[in-house]
């Protein structure tokens, strides 16, 4: 029964996202208020039946309703109540849902949270987003009903998939989800933009909070999945360039160059047919995403159960969301005047060259991704493009980033002072080299030239990232200097995280040690500063698999440090094997043990990893999501006055318009 | 206005690139193999491991080469056709059988049938290497020379026997 | 048809991550990590995108097991990748071979960079000559009193 009420909760959520999207649009096209006014109630009340639609599907999972098909297929009774909860969003239905319920929640929050907009803007924003979720609400019903029956009932479920039986599970999706979605926002104003022709600093200022916010999400979402990888999938890896994995990758790099051109917009006027074109790209990357999840076109780690039907469905759904919208940009943009004048040295041109590397670094991950499928289309022969591509493509592309990131907050707006710069910054190059140099001579090998290049470049990018910070400490002479915007911090922390995270990835990718052994109880191993001593194997009982526990104590010298027990589990319905690393967590290093076969006289094969520094790619990350945050959360964005603004706005609105 | 439309036009590209991409199949990695003469292997067979075969027993007639297992799935649900060809006997149908047992791999032909006119006992998987062959089962069409001319993935249905493999035997046979 | 043979496929591949992990000996430590680059650059045709390092399909064990008796024999790395390529094609490297068909995909990023270069010259000299205010008067106007609201 209740399954047949999260349904019927569907399809009114469905009627409320037509209602939302038509009457909006249609009334502020045609300045009627009353349809405009349809807009607020109905998209909270499209977000309250998803809501509970959602809250169907989960009941379905707690109650073990295994006459669901969706239940049967991917939960089972002996599954602990965590991750039968998470499990709602661990195949293709029920994270469409997922899907669909966050983009609800982006548009509930855009309803109530839209002080200042003029009315028209505010319905034609949340009308196009009522047509994207009409979108995803058909794709669920006539495609992937996650309410599904299944007659006869089975005795019990197919069970979840070992693998994401894991708190990873119930973090990564939803977070990851948060950040696609929530380009939709910045998308929808954009188009709501297109449409009125109220191209604007004022448009950015409002676009800027919603899209620092989604991207937070985005980086977070990615960051959590990246740690997931590496302590789930047992082979110590945290980027392995996989088709998903550039599918979540390539939307944030574009994300990215649309918060630093929002910047641009909201301060200088400048780059506004930019910006426009840049949201559009940041939300249809998640789309393409999507589809490359979903369709099968690619063979991945992480795709769903594939279906062509599904994948065309949704083909048929990016083609009018992104070729309307390109359209619609075809035809405004160049109606749009943009006389900004910057010099040739200046945070404007600075920012325009962050814009184009991070364009140019999403197109080269989008031709890896799909340079096989291009060649198989045209009959030209199968390959495969991995990580070794990637990693030779990727870093000469994105190092001038890094290199720059420090830079462009000590350069003015329109007019930089090269010699000024050039006085502030000079004894940061040989300092960022010599600290490089004694790190790397005093724990690893200087000889590496690459990682010893990254991390120069990441000291360098701290350091200077800090600099416009003790600059204005210095100016106030004193902590008053301390007392700046939010937004200042949130950029300072971003860029900070950044260099955090590369140093992470400097010192881990070069410097890590592993080793394969075979252990009889009693015998050690040593690796790099640390032993590990095998203690045996014994049998464990957990609550859905049977496992064989390893206990290993490391030592340092004479110092025993850690007891780190993996498992090789078994799981009965899905007959699976997972080997389950443990890890001992540091700043300085992870010490990474797991299981392999069990061999004769109780012995075993054993892999051993020290990766050190691992842990700071993952802090680089939350350092530039708090950024993000940060940033999002600046007075300016909330110190609108709504009357007055509404007035030009309107006005604007309508003079371009007519 | 032609550089606004640049993105449209790209984005169009792409949409008709997935389109097509659609109707691929991404797992089916074609063979190397193709054209080129079967590869050299000295196997024993199945029925008696004091005899051995190889690579010369494709010479003077179209052969279908079939690697199987009795552990594979996808095998059992092939094997009623192979059996049914074998009764037509269009084609000399030679099996490789791949990392199995020799006691497993004679029971299954005599429960089910035998279509293969000799099998090649593949005990350790080695020759299935240099085949290229990455799962099974597996055919591979050899023309009277022993040049390979074509493989096919996976279980064969009875489309891709008419739409494929049938037409390619009957031109081969007839150019020989 | 693909349903069955995915599942022919996932016969092979136990699905789950328990990464092969075999014990092997080394006359080198230069030999071992030119047999651990090999294998993760090598693609297991049987996985879901996995390279032969990560892959405990027992087709990626069977070819992990030939590159080390291939360099325990003394083959050099490209006679091994060799081997492999004539046998599965390019598909088994994961850094795709540079040639004609690939040409884009190795130069198009750097092709890009290039564009990319002409594309910010030419907008900031364009920029630079234009004589216009940065802002519209009604934009500098209406910034003008968000800037004071802030205060």
């Amino acid at each position: 029964m209740i399954a047949e009420f999260g349904q019927l909760a569907l399809v009114i959520a469905l009627l409320m996202a037509i209602l939302q999207a038509v009457f909006p649009l249609a009334g502020a096209a045609l300045k009627v208020p009353i349809w405009m006014a349809v807009a607020r109630p109905a998209a909270r009340a499209q977000f309250l039946f998803l809501a509970v639609s959602f809250y169907c599907l989960t009941q379905s999972f707690i109650s073990n309703d295994f006459s669901v098909r969706y239940v049967a297929e991917h939960s089972n009774s002996a599954l602990p109540l965590m991750y039968r909860i998470a499990a709602v969003w661990g195949a293709h239905e029920g994270s469409v849902l997922l899907w669909a319920l966050i983009l609800g929640l982006w548009t509930a929050a855009v309803s109530i949270f839209n002080r200042g907009l003029a009315e028209p803007f505010v319905a034609r924003i949340l009308g196009i987003m009522g047509l994207i979720s009409i979108g995803i609400l058909l794709f669920i019903l006539l495609t992937s009903n996650p309410f599904e029956r299944l007659i006869p009932m089975p005795p019990d479920g197919r069970d979840l998939n070992p693998l994401l039986q894991d708190f990873g599970l119930a973090v990564h999706p939803p977070m990851l989800y948060m950040g696609y979605v929530g380009m939709a926002v910045p998308f929808s104003f954009a188009i709501a933009a297109l449409l009125s022709g109220s191209l604007d600093a004022a448009w950015a200022r409002w676009s800027r909070p919603w899209t620092l916010i989604a991207w937070s999400f985005l980086t977070l979402g990615i960051t959590l999945g990246s740690w997931w990888a590496y302590y789930e999938l047992g082979w110590g890896g945290w980027w392995f360039w996989d088709p998903v994995e550039n599918a979540s990758f390539m939307p944030w790099l574009m994300a990215t160059a649309l918060i630093h051109s929002l910047a641009v917009t909201e301060k200088r006027g400048a780059f506004k047919v930019w910006t426009v074109l840049l949201a559009i790209f940041a939300f249809s990357l998640s789309l393409l995403g999507m589809f490359l999840v979903r369709s099968g076109v690619l063979v991945s780690v992480h795709a769903f159960a594939n279906d062509p039907e599904r994948g065309l469905f949704i083909l048929i759904f990016l083609g009018l969301v992104i070729g309307g919208s390109l359209l619609l940009y075809a035809l405004r943009a160049p109606a749009v005047k943009d006389h900004a004048r910057f010099s040739l040295f200046s945070r404007e041109s600075l920012l325009l060259l962050n814009n184009i590397l991070l364009v140019i670094a999403a197109a080269s991950v989008l031709l890896g991704t799909l340079y096989p499928l291009v060649l198989d289309a045209l009959k030209l022969g199968k390959i495969s493009v991995g990580p070794p591509y990637f990693s030779s493509v990727f870093t000469p592309v994105t190092a001038p980033l890094f290199v720059l990131a420090g830079i462009g907050p000590l350069v003015a707006w329109r007019q930089g002072n090269l010699a000024k710069l050039w006085r502030q910054i000079r004894w940061f190059i040989p300092a960022s080299l010599i600290a490089a140099a004694i790190i790397t001579s005093i724990w690893f090998d200087p000889k590496q030239i690459k990682s010893f290049a990254a991390l120069a470049c990441a000291i360098w990018l701290a350091s200077t990232s800090l600099l416009p910070l003790a600059q204005r400490v210095h100016l106030r002479q004193g902590w008053r200097g301390l007392k700046q915007p939010t937004g200042f911090y949130g950029m300072t922390l971003a860029h900070f995280g950044l260099a955090v995270f590369l140093v992470g990835v400097a010192i881990s990718n070069h410097y890590s040690t592993e080793k394969t052994v075979r252990l009889a109880p009693g015998d050690s191993a040593q690796l790099g500063d640390y032993r590990f001593v095998f203690q045996g194997v014994t049998e464990q009982e957990g609550p859905n698999y049977t496992a064989d526990e390893g206990t290993f104590e490391i030592y340092a010298g004479n110092e025993k440090i850690a007891t780190l027990k993996p498992q090789k589990r078994f799981y009965p319905v899905q007959r699976n094997i997972m080997t389950e690393a443990a890890i001992d967590p540091a700043l300085s290093r992870d010490i990474y043990v797991a299981l392999g076969e069990a061999m004769e006289d109780g012995a075993w094969s054993v892999r051993l990893y020290v990766k050190p520094a691992v842990r700071w790619i993952w802090l680089g990350g939350l350092l530039m999501m708090g950024g993000g945050l940060l940033a999002a959360a600046d007075r300016r964005y909330r110190a609108i006055k709504p009357a007055r603004q509404a007035d030009t706005l309107t006005e604007h609105a309508l003079t371009v318009k007519g | 206005m032609l550089k606004y439309l640049l993105p449209l036009g790209l984005f169009v590209g792409l949409v008709v690139l997935l389109a097509v991409g659609l109707t691929l199949n991404p797992r089916e990695v074609p063979s190397p193999l193709i054209g080129k003469p079967a590869p050299r292997f000295q196997l024993p067979t199945l029925e008696n491991p004091n005899r051995t075969i190889g690579a010369d027993i494709f010479q003077g007639k179209v052969t279908l080469l079939n690697v199987w297992a009795s552990w594979c799935v996808a095998c059992r649900q092939e094997h009623p056709f192979l059996v049914e060809l074998a009764r037509q006997g269009e084609v000399a149908i030679i099996g490789l059988n791949y990392k199995d047992t020799r006691q497993a791999a004679r029971n299954w032909l005599a429960n089910l049938g035998n279509p293969y006119e000799i099998n090649a006992f593949d005990a350790d998987g080695k020759v299935a290497i240099d085949w290229g062959v990455y799962g099974v089962p597996e055919t591979f069409i050899i023309d009277p020379k022993g040049i390979i001319r074509y493989k096919h993935i996976g279980p064969i249905t009875l489309q891709d026997w008419e739409q494929k493999l049938a037409p390619l035997i009957r031109y081969l046979k007839k150019k020989s | 048809m693909r349903i069955t043979l995915f599942l022919a496929l996932l016969f092979l591949n136990l699905p789950g991550a328990s990464a092969g992990i075999e014990i092997r000996h080394f006359p080198s430590p230069a030999l071992e990590k030119r047999y651990q680059h090999l294998i993760e650059e090598l693609r297991c045709l049987v996985c879901q995108n996995q390279s032969l390092a990560d892959s405990n399909a027992d087709l990626a064990e069977d070819l992990r097991d030939e590159v080390y008796a291939m360099l325990i024999e003394g083959k050099q790395d490209q006679e091994i990748v060799d081997f492999l390529v004539n046998r599965y094609g390019d598909f088994v490297l994961y850094r795709p071979p540079v040639k004609k068909t690939t040409a884009l995909l190795w130069f198009g990023p750097f092709a890009a960079l290039a564009i990319g270069a002409l594309i910010f010259w030419r907008l900031v000299k364009r920029r630079r000559l234009q004589s216009a205010e940065a802002l519209s008067e009604e934009e500098r106007h209406r910034l003008n009193q968000f800037l004071h609201k802030e205060e």
